[in-house]
């Protein structure tokens, strides 16, 4: 309908491919996302630690470096798990604060004014709903954890001859496992938290909320039934334990780890499965009246 | 001629309550008007129609396409525009009705030129880049429509598309309605409580009352076929061309100074009026069928 005839005409040209479509509100999600300044900010900042990384790599592999630091000392340093597991540690937290901030402007401008009808009306399901805004999370969080971390190991891989990047290739698949999990466990809390709650700040602290509130109710159960079941509900201590275990290291100076990898796994596969069924409550194109 | 839209059984039960009982019906029309009043089940059925309700038993299909088998197609042929406010606050109007436009394929350049195009086409194109939240009502309406034709559907589906609207705003949506049906692309279904606006531009109309069909009709011919009521208005002397007319068979009624109303008896030649009137010197004015008004046959549907 050109604007100058203002009329009604159809539209009879191409059209994109149904698989492809599910990106769409991911890209509409992310466009606000990127045009404050607030979240590249925030995103340098949590390069820091990899930036770190990759300076201690190099340093490693300096010789008249490290004949400077305490014999003690330069025994203790390596590249192995135990170095990606702090690594999985510092970036996990930093990926959790960073959820905070991105997820709760994800669902809630979508549900707030009633728009959800919209998106379902067309060809385009809830799954796709999700995933495209889920696909928004996981592309933040993957920027700052696994991809520095394959980059760092892929550093420490050039210095070193072929024989260890072999040895040694099962850290990458830990990395990806590992911190792929924690992606996929925090952006599903985000957006159940998006979904639910409307205003922006109390969605923001509802996120740090699961994790501090779950932390404070672990150690109390832990102090009063004097039990180790309560760490179930400390989400950063079920991951730490499936981190340990993948990059098969053994914590220095943390708290030991009292559950098992079976145990955690199921931890965040309920919690995953939790965060889903809320979604599927909230991303409706109506609401029933019981 | 193709159906439209095409129930048989369709029943629809929401939580523990049935909406929707035993539906069967073909519509045809180029603009069909769901009538019915509150909890009626009109928005229940555009509902299952869009595949939004999950405990359907019977079979429904639009423009030859299952709900039930073929929902993503279905969905592809619609726009739909709902009752109650829809839309992203944050976004401008520009950006809102592209990435609907995008979400039913069209490419991106396709779709922000046409994101373009319709906004301007509905009266928003000096308002397309202000965020939807800061829009009146108005606005929002006339938003919410942009939205459901950027794609160029087969159908739209319009949810009280009058409501909350002042006189201006009501007439220019209506004539909006009446271009989208001039065009012949895109068959519509409008949902209102507004029976003037309804019958302004609908052509068949199907009311609902309780979740049932109470009546389903082509509206013109309804009103063609009721050519048993006349009315007349007419000069001269009056009680003896009554007197005639009652001997000759019809039941008539005045209907105030020089009129009267009346009722033809089957197989009445029109022509006898006209001859009775010139006999007695009777200067006839005005000779008409009494159409029923939509108001007519909606009372009439909700009374049986």
């Amino acid at each position: 309908m050109a604007v100058y005839k203002q009329t009604y005409r159809g539209y009879d040209g191409r059209t994109t491919p149904a698989w492809s479509r599910w990106l769409i509100t991911g890209r509409y999600a992310l466009a606000p996302l990127l045009s404050s300044r607030l979240l590249p900010f925030c995103m340098a900042g949590c390069l820091f630690w990899p930036l770190f990384c990759v300076i201690l790599v190099y340093i490693f592999h300096q010789p008249a470096l490290m004949d400077l630091l305490p014999p003690g000392l330069s025994a203790l340093v390596g590249v192995g798990g135990g170095f990606f597991y702090l690594f999985c540690v510092i970036q996990g937290v930093l990926a959790f604060l960073l959820t905070a901030l991105v997820a709760p402007g994800l669902i809630s401008p979508d549900l707030v004014n009633g728009g959800m009808p919209l998106f379902l009306a067309r060809p385009f399901t809830r799954f796709e709903y999700v995933a495209g805004k889920m696909a928004v999370l996981a592309g933040i969080l993957s920027a700052i954890t696994w991809i520095p971390g394959l980059l760092v190991l892929a550093l420490q891989s050039s210095m070193e001859p072929w024989k260890w990047t072999w040895d040694n290739l099962w850290i990458a698949g830990a990395l990806i496992e590992g911190l792929g999990v924690w992606i996929v466990v925090l952006s599903l809390i985000g957006l159940a938290v998006s979904a639910w709650v409307r205003w922006r700040l109390l969605a923001g602290a509802s996120v740090l909320g699961v994790f501090f509130v779950g932390a404070g109710l672990a150690d109390l159960i832990d102090s009063v039934l004097h039990t180790t079941n309560g760490m179930k509900f400390n989400l950063l201590e079920v991951v730490r334990t499936i981190w340990v275990d993948l990059l098969r290291t053994t914590p220095i100076g943390e708290s030991p780890i009292v559950l098992s990898t079976s145990e955690a796994w199921t931890v965040l596969a309920i919690a995953a499965g939790l965060c889903l069924a809320l979604l599927a409550v909230r991303i409706r194109p109506f609401e029933v009246v019981r | 001629m193709e159906n439209v839209i095409e129930l048989k059984d369709l029943s629809v039960t929401l939580g523990r309550r049935r909406v929707l009982s035993n539906l069967s019906v073909q519509l045809h029309g180029q603009v069909i008007g769901l009538l019915g009043p509150n909890g009626a089940g009109k928005s229940t059925l555009i509902q299952t129609l869009l595949g939004f309700c999950p405990n359907v038993t019977g079979t429904a299909s639009v423009l030859g396409r299952d709900i039930r088998t073929d929902i993503r197609g279905v969905r592809g042929l619609i726009g739909y525009m709902p009752e109650n406010d829809a839309f992203v606050a944050g976004m401008t109007a520009v950006t809102f009705v592209r990435m609907m436009g995008e979400l039913s394929g069209l490419p991106a350049e396709a779709a922000l030129e046409r994101a373009h195009e319709v906004l301007f086409y509905v009266g928003l194109g000096e308002a397309r880049y202000r965020k939807l939240g800061t829009y009146s009502l108005g606005m929002k309406q006339l938003a919410k429509l942009a939205q459901a034709i950027v794609h160029g559907p087969k159908m739209l589906i319009l949810d009280e598309p009058t409501n909350g609207l002042d006189p201006p705003a009501r007439q220019r949506m209506l004539r909006l309605i009446d271009d989208v049906k001039a065009s012949g692309a895109t068959r519509l279904i409008i949902c209102s409580h507004l029976l003037r606006d309804v019958e302004a531009v609908c052509d068949e109309v199907l009311i609902l009352k309780q979740g049932r069909i109470a009546h389903h009709c082509d509206l013109n011919s309804e009103r063609a076929a009721n050519k048993h009521f006349l009315e007349v208005e007419a000069a001269g002397e009056l009680d003896g061309f009554a007197a005639a007319l009652a001997a000759a068979g019809c039941e008539v009624s005045p209907g105030g100074p020089g009129r009267f109303r009346m009722e033809l008896p089957e197989g009445f030649d029109l022509k006898t009026v006209f001859s009775m009137a010139a006999q007695r010197e009777v200067r006839l004015h005005r000779v008409s069928y009494r159409r029923d008004t939509l108001e007519d046959i909606f009372l009439s549907a909700m009374e049986n």
